[in-house]
């Protein structure tokens, strides 16, 4: 059983996923249950006048219409931003009121209005119909770059700015600046993307109405955290009498953290009528609902020495916050996107202001990478656009600026404990056999095609998080992790963690680390997530933290377990607990033959009395059982990074681009199982890809989310990919014992730049995402193609 | 209202239903097939691919008082005597699914392809998934699987 950190081990969850066995939210069903429709507002900007549901109250099938007015007079809490940041004048962020149900206002298309529970869906449909809502219709804003000029949509919020965030040395960077041989300067947009897990939300509540218990089954990255806000802000029930279960969740990228306004809703509507209240989105409803994710616009400049150091970064960027600030809303672009504008370079000074504002769009946050693509995107592209004015081989130009001593203190927030970039960019080189690129470039002009190569070398902070230093900077809850191992007395374990796998392959990955550790063969340990009555409060899953934290959190449990039945085996192999030696799942006492497994160790620690012959052969002071838990606080995050080299040929007469090649090198630490790492890096990378080519949330100037549906929300799809060729490289991360860094993300954050950097070397000129054909012919015009003008 | 008559899994089954009755409705909500996922609207995602007559369909965009007489086969029609189908064996080789919500799609269109043609090219499964989409692989893993079980059906 040793050495099963490092195997490729094919996925113990798969098999009832492959035969329709698992068990999504929205597969469940339960005695008297009733159906939730939401009533959403059509319109981007409205007073509300009136909220007239008593049409819908006698239609048929109906048990009830809940209104803002409902949840108002029940003190239902509205939505909260989890982690709240400062400006740069010393005030906390403004946020708006958010309640689950609208009452005075609506702020964005597909805003909440009132629901209807009906005995079916289709009737729960047709009442809706009736539910009359008047509304006084206000002109709205939508461009991220407008917001601040626009009159406030919020009472109180002034220029619909949320927060003023700084970070860096203005005067330092200025200084430097003042000094730079030359200065490359880019604007950018970020375009805003829907994360479409495929799975769309549900929802089911379903409250007892003799025990006072209520049960919340929904599509979640973080029950326990969801159990906690809903309790504490929401006020929708006593923590110790709340069980939320997230089943089988079909993806998650970051739109199933937050706590959602029909998560709120269904749980209220469930405990008002006494029966089981089910909602499911329908695609449409996810579209405008869910968190989006990114809309940034970004002005950046770079100071350069002639002998081609970086010697100083400037960012100003406006952040979409949408119509109200979710959970990470405000963290996403200033924490968790400024500190990684230095991306892996030594760049002595930086300064980053970001402006949040409020706008009548889908509220964004956390989408896979959340700011760490948009801070990789804006330095890979300068970094890339620096190369080429100074007249250096990009890869080159990065070396020569590549941080190459270990631990090192960025000069804006981060200590990277550890790394070799030179290490994964020359492997990656190699590997893209980018000295022959312009053979191929030669050969694609040979076809009509413009063929351009780009670069991007990444790094992440991941393993989120160190708690003293993110609730030092605004986080509501420390992001320490918690693991449980329960040995059962007949030798098999359950092992609880309080992250949660949507995909993550935890069910494989984290049974591979305690057969490992403890030698049980991986068929005899069961993971166990995603329900609140069954493990530990635990933080789940996000922020490419489930290994490095969540992963730790077990070791540690691990450990516990070893050491009790050390003193354990030590009374039974008559010894001292010194002098046991655990390997290999078996205790033995040193310089003898003697030994016994762990799972007789575990079976004794369930006998702590005498039956018979049988005397307990638990120690003095020793609790019978085998049951351990350890919760898990990094000191650091990690630091994952890598390289990416993507190449793309366009169509000069179509302008339609094509990535023809595309090579990753990443260093994650230690990888537990490389099967399921690639497939986290082909997934991100798929993801990146789709922004920079295919993927736009798109409202017109009203406000209605024209991309509400994937006949025009462009998903990535197979036959837009080549084989993508993956290697790796280690350092391992010294902030946990397993050495891992997280590889969630990677592919998300470092695509984008690494996609776009070789549309515009292709095309020769600046193309923003998504680079559509219509985009890259149109750029392709302008810059004199002979082709395109045609 | 209409009756149908129609086999599922090899299970003959008769039943009344309302005439705007999908077939993923049917199969999900009717018969408990949940294996069959609803992932759109729109007829793009294909989450909802099942087998009508032995060829993919969109059960999300069929009535399934138009299948009266048909045979269906879904997700949990697929393994024989519980051994997963050579198909469902090269997914869980290739890590072709990770959350598992396109997987039942995925699979039996990708039987599908085998079916019309048994040797495909890479070009030709890309092709033919294009109707099919996954958020969490890439669509590699999924490839991949294709190609391998292809050399062993």
């Amino acid at each position: 059983m040793a050495n099963l950190i490092g195997a490729r081990i094919e996925r113990k969850e798969d098999k009832k996923f492959l035969t329709g066995k698992g068990k999504y939210t929205a597969d469940i069903n339960l005695p008297k249950q009733t159906y939730a429709y939401f009533v959403r507002s059509p319109h981007a900007r409205a007073k509300i006048t009136k909220v007239d549901h008593s049409k819908a109250m006698k239609a048929p099938g109906v048990i009830d219409v809940f209104t803002g007015d409902c949840v108002a007079k029940d003190k239902i809490g509205g939505l909260i931003c989890g982690w709240k940041i400062v400006s740069q004048d010393g005030k906390d962020m403004k946020c708006p009121p958010h309640p689950v149900l609208a009452k005075d206002s609506v702020n964005f298309v597909g805003d909440h209005v009132a629901v209807v529970v009906a005995e079916t869906l289709e009737q729960a449909k047709n009442a809706a119909e009736l539910v009359n809502v008047g509304y006084k219709i206000q002109k709205a804003v939508i461009k991220t770059e407008e917001a601040t000029s626009f009159e406030n949509i919020h009472e109180g919020i002034d220029n619909n700015l949320s927060f003023d965030f700084l970070l860096g040395d203005k005067g330092k960077t200025d200084e430097a600046f003042s000094k730079a041989d030359k200065i490359v300067k880019l604007d950018i947009v970020n375009n805003r993307l829907i994360p479409n897990a495929m799975e769309p939300r549900a929802a089911i509540g379903d409250y007892n109405t003799s025990t006072d218990e209520l049960t919340l089954y929904t599509a979640s990255q973080n029950p326990h955290l969801d159990r906690l806000i809903m309790s504490a802000f929401n006020a929708v029930h006593p923590e110790h009498k709340f069980r939320i279960v997230a089943p089988d969740v079909g993806g998650g990228f970051g739109s199933k953290i937050n706590v959602y306004a029909e998560d709120v809703v269904v749980a209220y509507a469930s405990k008002k009528i006494g029966r089981p209240v089910k909602w499911v989105a329908e695609r449409s409803e996810s579209f405008m609902s869910d968190n989006h994710g990114r809309d940034h616009v970004t002005h950046a400049e770079l100071a350069v020495s002639n002998d081609g150091k970086m010697i100083g970064i400037k960012v100003d960027t406006i952040a979409n916050l949408g119509a109200y600030s979710l959970v990470l809303a405000a963290v996403t672009p200033t924490y968790l996107y400024a500190p990684l504008l230095l991306g892996i370079y030594d760049i002595p000074t930086a300064c980053c202001t970001v402006k949040g504002v409020y706008t009548n769009t889908a509220p964004t946050d956390a989408y896979r990478g959340a700011g760490r693509p948009e801070a990789t995107y804006v330095i890979e592209r300068i970094v890339t656009e620096a190369a080429k004015e100074i007249g250096m081989d990009q890869a080159e130009f990065r070396k020569k600026n590549f941080i190459n001593k270990f631990p090192h203190q960025q000069c804006l927030v981060h200590n990277i404990d550890s790394g070799d970039y030179n290490a994964h960019l020359d492997k990656a080189i190699e590997i893209a056999d980018y000295k022959n690129f312009e053979n191929r470039r030669s050969q694609s002009a040979k076809k009509g095609k413009l063929r351009g190569i780009g670069f991007s070398t990444y790094f992440e902070a991941c393993g989120v998080a160190p708690s003293a230093v993110v609730m030092s900077i605004g986080a509501g809850v420390g992001l320490w992790e918690s693991a449980e191992i329960r040995f059962n007395a007949t030798g098999n374990v359950s092992v609880f963690t309080g992250t949660h796998s949507h995909g993550q392959s935890h069910d494989t990955t984290f049974a591979q680390i305690v057969g490992d550790k403890l030698g049980v063969a991986i068929e005899n340990i069961d993971i166990v997530h995603g329900d609140t009555d069954k493990g530990p409060f635990g933080m789940g899953t996000y922020g490419s933290r489930s290994l490095a934290v969540g992963g730790t959190a077990i070791v540690k449990a691990c450990d516990k377990i070893i050491a009790k039945g050390k003193k354990v085996a030590a009374k039974m192999l008559e010894g001292k607990p010194e002098d046991i030696d655990f390997k290999g799942g078996e205790f033995i006492l040193k310089n003898s033959n003697k030994k016994k497994t762990i799972g007789e160790i575990a079976f004794a620690c369930y006998l702590p009395g005498t039956f018979g012959d049988v005397k307990s052969p638990l120690p003095e002071g020793v609790e019978p059982g085998l049951i351990e838990t350890s919760f898990f606080d990094p000191s650091n995050f990690s630091f994952p990074s890598g390289t990416h080299i993507c190449e793309a040929e366009v169509d000069e007469e179509t302008g339609e681009t094509n990535v023809v090649k595309y090579t990753v090198v990443d260093d994650f630490g230690t990888v537990i199982n490389p099967l399921v790492v690639e497939g986290q890096v082909y997934g991100g990378v798929a993801q990146g890809v789709g922004q920079a080519l295919y993927e736009n949330a798109h409202y017109d100037e009203s406000g209605q989310l024209t991309s509400a549906s994937y006949m025009d929300y462009t998903m990535p799809r197979a036959d837009n990919f080549p084989q993508i060729k993956l290697d790796y490289t280690c350092t391992p991360a010294t902030s946990n014992p397993l050495g891992a860094k997280g590889c969630g993300e990677a592919g998300t954050i470092a695509a984008p730049a690494a996609v776009m950097n070789a549309v515009i070397d292709a095309v020769g000129t600046d193309v923003s995402m998504p680079a559509t054909a219509e985009k890259v012919w149109k750029a392709l015009k302008k810059n004199g193609s002979k082709k395109a003008a045609a | 209202m209409a009756v149908i008559s129609i086999e599922v899994n090899g299970k003959k089954i008769s039943k009344e239903v309302p005439d705007n009755t999908l077939l993923s409705d049917f199969l999900r909500d009717g018969l408990a097939l949940t294996g069959t996922h609803v992932g759109c609207d729109t007829s793009q995602c294909g989450a909802c691919v099942v087998h009508l007559n032995g060829n993919s369909v969109k059960s999300c965009t069929t009535l399934v008082a138009d299948c009266d007489g048909s045979k269906i086969t879904t997700i949990e029609g697929l393994a024989s005597n519980g051994k997963m189908h050579p198909m469902q064996e090269a997914f869980k080789k290739h890590h072709g699914l990770q959350c598992g919500f396109c997987t039942p799609g995925m699979v039996m269109s990708a039987v599908d392809l085998l079916q019309k043609n048994k040797n495909p090219s890479e070009q030709e499964i890309r092709d033919w998934l294009e109707g099919n989409i996954c958020r969490c692989t890439g669509y590699q893993g999924i490839v991949a699987a294709v190609k391998d079980a292809a050399s062993k059906m």
